[in-house]
């Protein structure tokens, strides 16, 4: 059958025998809400004057994103000594920085490629505010190591172009690989993204033209490209959308990778370990969902999105939390057995001196973050307590950051001379521009709200129950949308 | 109101599209598609707020020819990506680093990985367009003054004057008897 042909292989003979189990399905829309519902809904808030509270909080996410503004002009016009690198540290918050923001883009991936995969519906609710969280959340990270630099009117020499000194780029290193990793993954993202939301930027440029907003409707109509709804479409379109999924799958996992190759490839005690691309690869979708709950409560409760992000959203976050978190838990656990079983005194060492040396303040503060937080999600109680969901989310990516420091500054800190041990503390400047990164997010993501739609209606309409045509003349297979 | 014009009249069938009928749910429109496939009609489409699940089949739609823009996306990105190297770090600069090789498959793979999927990307995406005949800003079906809520929450079927079952009478009939209603022309 065509249409059962779409599906991955060797999913749709099965899936029709596993589909009746008669297990209790959560219902995905509160309240048996319609398609006209969710397009009220959803457009609604786009649509409507804007809120007194968005000024505010863009205010207040403007002034923070001008710290980063005001961090990077001083570096470009004084250098790089403005932050606190010293030798032996002379690589931390800025990589530190890039790692955490990355990370966080991670989860937004996760939710949308490879949940898409596994058929996790409930991803529809949250994968395009997920989504627009990767793409902010990278040009965050973008800035660190561009600025590191320097002299950042040479950073076009990390791409292969052509240049007077005719030398080409060295593809040796992994910071090379990590360049090509994270641009395709910023490129990806937002195609990813663009893609998923042309049905709904059609709904949009639809709406706008029967309220007689002109301006908005053609704007909204150029990104639409036309899109009519046509099934002969949607087939295309949702070919398109699995297939983008199945790449953006392996990619997620491989830019992670690619990021642990940046300190496993050296030969520095507590970076030259094999576990880290799969420990970074937990590690990202970890904070990335500590993100998503950080950024979803509140659109949940500003909005009234209740029936769309309902507990079982929830539940479902914190329990992917629950595993990366304890996966985390496990590799530090590993990291330390392997460290001994080694039997390598410099890394043994290494270990030791995380655990209590210098900056074992920020050890204990990583663990309790990231082992312990998450535990508090086997609870039912804590996952319907939304506010305490929210708090331990922040811990989480709290945590998180710590954990890149622990691990970059640490390591370079107690390198294999004590004669040149140093302790590395960060500049007013670094410190400044780092939180201000901050506000660099929320502006693009309050921009985000306001004028994109902050989740995919058409999918969410696929996932209703009125959405399934009466048994007996659809295949029993889903959409790829999951 | 569209649906009450009279479809015999000569001058505006030349300039008809086609028909249109709104159906209210997808239930609806998915047998309806399967009675307009089994007519024999060729040249017809459903226009929906969301992927409806079975209408491929219900409407005869075979297999996507995207992924076939993906493949040739991928190996293109794969050898670029290898060839891209070899040429740089192996035939016109050779730069000696450590020692390593100039060049080797393995210190290529990962970036030649990531172009991969990049390039695939693109010729999805780009594929996907061409396929679709997109972007399209102007088509009859967008002329039709309730094809706006094919976006939010309505479902409709659109017969082609093309199609070579098409017949102003009968084709109005098949689509009243499918339980469409507000059946109106679609200006060409």
């Amino acid at each position: 059958m065509p249409h059962a042909a779409q599906l991955p292989a060797g999913a749709p003979a099965i899936l029709g025998e596993v589909r009746p189990a008669s297990l209790p399905r959560a219902q995905l829309v509160g309240h048996g809400r319609g398609f006209s519902w969710i397009t009220e809904k959803i457009c609604g808030i786009a649509e409507e004057k804007t809120p007194p509270w968005w000024w505010w909080c863009f205010g207040v996410a403007c002034v923070i994103a001008s710290f980063t503004v005001a961090g990077l002009t001083y570096l470009v016009s004084t250098g790089v000594g403005v932050w606190g690198h010293r030798s032996p540290v002379n690589w931390a918050w800025d990589i530190v920085n890039f790692v955490f923001w990355i990370g966080i883009g991670h989860a937004g991936t996760l939710i949308s490629a490879i949940l898409c995969l596994l058929r996790q519906k409930w991803r529809t609710s949250i994968n395009r505010s997920a989504e627009a969280m990767t793409i902010f959340a990278v040009v965050c990270a973008a800035i660190f190591p561009v600025f590191h630099l320097g002299r950042i009117w040479y950073s076009w020499f990390l791409f292969p172009l052509p240049n007077s000194n005719i030398v080409w780029q060295n593809y040796r290193s992994p910071l090379e690989w990590d360049v090509f990793a994270v641009s395709t993954y910023g490129t990806v993202s937002v195609l990813f993204w663009y893609v998923g939301m042309i049905p709904d930027l059609a709904t949009f440029r639809d709406r706008f033209a029967a309220a007689g907003r002109n301006m908005r409707a053609k704007i909204y109509g150029v990104f639409a490209m036309g899109w009519r709804g046509s099934a002969r479409h949607w087939s295309n379109y949702e070919m398109a959308y699995l297939i983008l999924a199945g790449i953006a799958a392996p990619l997620v996992l491989s830019v992670h990778t690619i990021v642990s190759f940046d300190f496993a490839v050296s030969l520095l005690p507590g970076w030259h370990t094999t576990i880290f691309p799969p420990y970074f690869v937990a590690g990202a979708i970890f904070s990335g969902f500590g993100m998503v709950l950080t950024l979803a409560l509140p659109l949940r409760a500003v909005y009234r999105l209740e029936d769309l992000i309902t507990q079982y959203h929830i539940d479902c976050m914190c329990k992917i939390t629950l595993a990366t978190g304890t996966m985390v838990g496990y590799a530090y656990a590993m990291e330390f057995f392997i460290a001994w079983y080694g039997a390598n005194p410099y890394e043994g060492f290494a270990f030791i001196n995380r655990a209590f040396g210098p900056y074992a303040w920020a050890y204990w503060i990583m663990v309790t973050c990231n082992v312990v937080t998450p535990q508090f999600f086997w609870f039912k109680k804590v996952r319907q307590c939304t506010w305490l969901v929210w708090v331990l989310s922040l811990f989480v990516n709290c945590g998180m950051w710590f954990e890149r420091f622990v691990i970059i500054a640490t390591s370079l800190a107690r390198d294999f001379l004590p004669s040149s041990w140093g302790y590395y503390s960060p500049s007013v400047v670094e410190i400044f521009t780092f939180f201000g990164t901050f506000g660099v997010f929320s502006v693009l993501f309050l921009l985000f709200i306001r004028f994109c739609p902050i989740m995919a209606m058409a999918e969410l309409k696929a996932v209703t129950p009125q959405a399934i045509p009466d048994a007996g003349h659809a295949p029993p297979g889903e959409s790829p949308h999951g | 109101m569209p649906g009450t014009r009279p479809p015999e009249n000569p001058p505006m069938a030349e300039k008809t599209y086609g028909l249109i009928a709104t159906f209210d749910t997808p239930g609806a429109l998915l047998r309806a598609a399967e009675r307009v496939r089994d007519a024999g009609y060729r040249k017809w489409d459903c226009i929906s707020p969301f992927p409806v699940h079975g209408l491929d089949a219900a409407m005869g739609v075979g297999r996507s020819h995207v992924p076939r823009f993906s493949l040739a996306g991928g190996i293109t990105g794969f050898c670029t990506g290898m060839v891209m190297i070899w040429y740089m770090d192996k035939f016109d600069y050779a730069l000696s680093v450590g020692g390593k090789p100039f060049f080797s498959p393995l210190f290529a793979f990962p970036v030649s990985y990531e172009l991969t999927i990049l390039f695939t990307a693109f010729a999805t995406i780009g594929g996907m367009f061409l396929v679709n005949g997109l972007p399209m800003h102007y088509h009859p079906v967008l002329k039709y003054e309730h094809i706006r809520r094919g976006t939010s929450d309505l479902f409709f079927l659109v017969i082609e004057r093309a199609d070579p079952r098409y017949d102003a009478e009968n084709t109005r009939a098949l689509l009243e008897g499918l339980g469409g209603r507000e059946i109106a022309e679609l200006e060409g």
